[in-house]
């Protein structure tokens, strides 16, 4: 999806009256660039002045309390939402998985792992990432044959196929038991390794973010808070990040 | 939901609920089979206690003759070609009627579900027109287009119309928007999203609009052949009135039933074709 070509301004020319513009993110190491990012409903300010930045390959994690603008801000870098001032320099088309699998139930696996890229990816292109999520053999499969995880596996697969530069993650295992989310943590961190996309997850979990990310970050009312390298904080980062989080731990 | 719960209440009969499905028993005839066979028994009792009772002139033939009767009617109007000629001249009525009503139903249908435009200009209207029962629109059908073909295959279109458009309707708009937005994610073209996610997630539906629509087509067709006619099963029926011939009525009746079901398992082949992805419509395990 991701050709090395000059940045273009599609998007920020579809929408003239906003001060936004979207450019495409060519070969250079960052996957995502936010500048000055504003968003309100009403009179309430969701994001305000937010800069962010991923690099191909990172792993960042988004932590916040419920309504802290995390998910919106997620949605803004997936282009499903119209920011109302800044920039966001990100791939044209980045690639997402939702907390549900979104599957459609009328197309067997493999097509749903094709979709809107049946062309240059074909049968033996999803049958291939699904065998990648351990779901091998399965391409004519209905999803309703498949368990949450099962299910999930494939959003990921899906989300995989076109290569993304970048792959956003909004509480993708929420979900899911305790057992099939550690075994999804790992399958992720691989796929992540093999893939190279930058990926920014949104989600609730302290663990799940210190398990998976190279990089956490802390929303609280629209801006980033914090940030942190779980690397540099060997065994305390936890509590610190439960703190900014608003919850007292001993 | 409301289309789901008028299919059950519609449909309770014809939907393999996996909860009550019956378990192979070890003995080697599946229990289901054994069912099968054991819900024909009560039919061919009635049917042997019917031949008796008629046999031994317990029932007069004027009022109720006997099956075998019946069925020597049938060899006879097949024979001669009544029978098929009367028969191809009801189904080309209600094909006709079907087909109209049911593309309009379906375009109408497809505009409303998408456009919030087009319902606020339509769908009032077109819900007031489907609140007058199609057969007490039959005398102002006659005044408009006489006893013809027209009036016959105008009734069966009308009735064929509002249960197409409202399943139609109500199909696109019961799909998931989480679906849509995942086709804008994965970069669907408008008319990709239309033919990948909206048609699709409407054909449980639409097709349940399709059986409702068969069943009211029918119904308009019996309605629509006791009008002055000299062609079709109706007239066959009527013309046996005339004459007191109880054998051709009830085989008149007998015909209706069947072509009903014939149409039925239409449907079901549909459902098949279309809807194997959906629980409710898989025909045994597809493992």
């Amino acid at each position: 999806m991701s050709q090395p070509t000059a940045p273009s301004r599609d998007r920020a020319a579809a929408a003239p009256s906003r001060e936004r513009e979207r450019e495409r993110i060519g070969t250079q190491a960052l996957a995502v660039s936010v500048r000055g990012l504003k968003r309100r409903y009403g009179s309430r300010v969701v994001i305000d002045s937010l800069d962010l930045d991923i690099q191909k390959g990172e792993f960042v994690a988004l932590l916040g309390e419920s309504g802290c603008g995390k998910t919106t801000l997620l949605r803004a870098l997936a282009g499903l939402d119209q920011p109302d001032a800044g920039t966001i320099r990100a791939p044209e088309r980045p690639s997402v998985v939702f907390q549900e699998p979104r599957l459609l139930p009328w197309a067997p696996l493999w097509e749903n792992v094709a979709l809107g890229h049946e062309r240059t990816i074909g049968r033996d292109g999803a049958a291939r990432a699904l065998a990648e999520v351990g779901l091998a053999g399965r391409e004519d499969d209905w999803p309703r044959k498949l368990s949450g995880g099962q299910a999930q596996r494939v959003a990921l697969a899906r989300a995989l196929v076109p290569d993304p530069a970048l792959l956003l993650l909004d509480e993708p295992f929420a979900a899911l038991d305790a057992l099939t989310r550690i075994k999804m943590h790992g399958l992720v961190k691989e796929l992540v390794a093999l893939h190279q996309p930058g990926v920014l997850i949104v989600t609730h979990d302290v663990d799940e973010a210190l398990t998976l990310a190279d990089r956490i970050i802390v929303m609280r009312a629209g801006r980033i808070a914090a940030s942190f390298r779980p690397k540099d904080h060997a065994g305390t980062l936890r509590s610190i990040l439960l703190e900014e989080l608003g919850v007292q731990s001993h | 939901m409301t289309h789901d719960v008028s299919r059950r209440m519609a449909d309770l009969t014809s939907i393999r609920n996996s909860y009550v499905a019956a378990q192979p028993s070890r003995v080697g005839v599946s229990q289901a089979t054994l069912y099968i066979w054991l819900s024909w028994i009560i039919p061919a009792v009635v049917v042997l206690l019917w031949e008796t009772a008629a046999r031994v002139g317990f029932i007069a033939p004027q009022v109720l003759p006997a099956p075998s009767s019946v069925l020597e009617t049938a060899v006879n109007l097949a024979r001669n070609g009544d029978l098929f000629v009367h028969l191809g001249v009801s189904l080309l009525r209600a094909a006709g009627g079907f087909v109209i009503g049911g593309t309009l139903g379906l375009a109408l249908g497809v505009i409303v579900g998408f456009s919030p435009l087009a319902q606020a200009l339509l769908d009032r209207s077109v819900q007031m027109v489907r609140a007058v029962p199609f057969l007490a629109m039959l005398p102002l059908v006659i005044v408009w287009f006489g006893v013809g073909e027209v009036a016959k295959i105008f009734l069966v279109a009308l009735a064929v119309l509002f249960p197409i458009y409202i399943n139609t309707m109500l199909g696109i708009r019961q799909i998931d928007p989480k679906l849509m937005e995942l086709g804008c994610v994965v970069g669907l073209e408008r008319a990709a999203i239309v033919r990948r996610i909206i048609l699709p997630g409407a054909m449980p539906s639409i097709l349940t609009g399709v059986r409702y629509a068969l069943a009211h087509a029918w119904l308009a067709l019996v309605i629509a052949e006791t009008l002055a006619t000299t062609k079709g099963i109706g007239f066959l029926a009527m013309d046996a009135r005339e004459f007191l011939n109880t054998n051709v009525i009830i085989l008149t009746m007998i015909i209706y039933a069947i072509i009903g079901v014939v149409a039925d398992a239409l449907v079901r082949l549909l459902e098949g074709r279309f809807l194997s992805w959906h629980a409710n419509y898989t025909k045994g395990a597809r493992k």
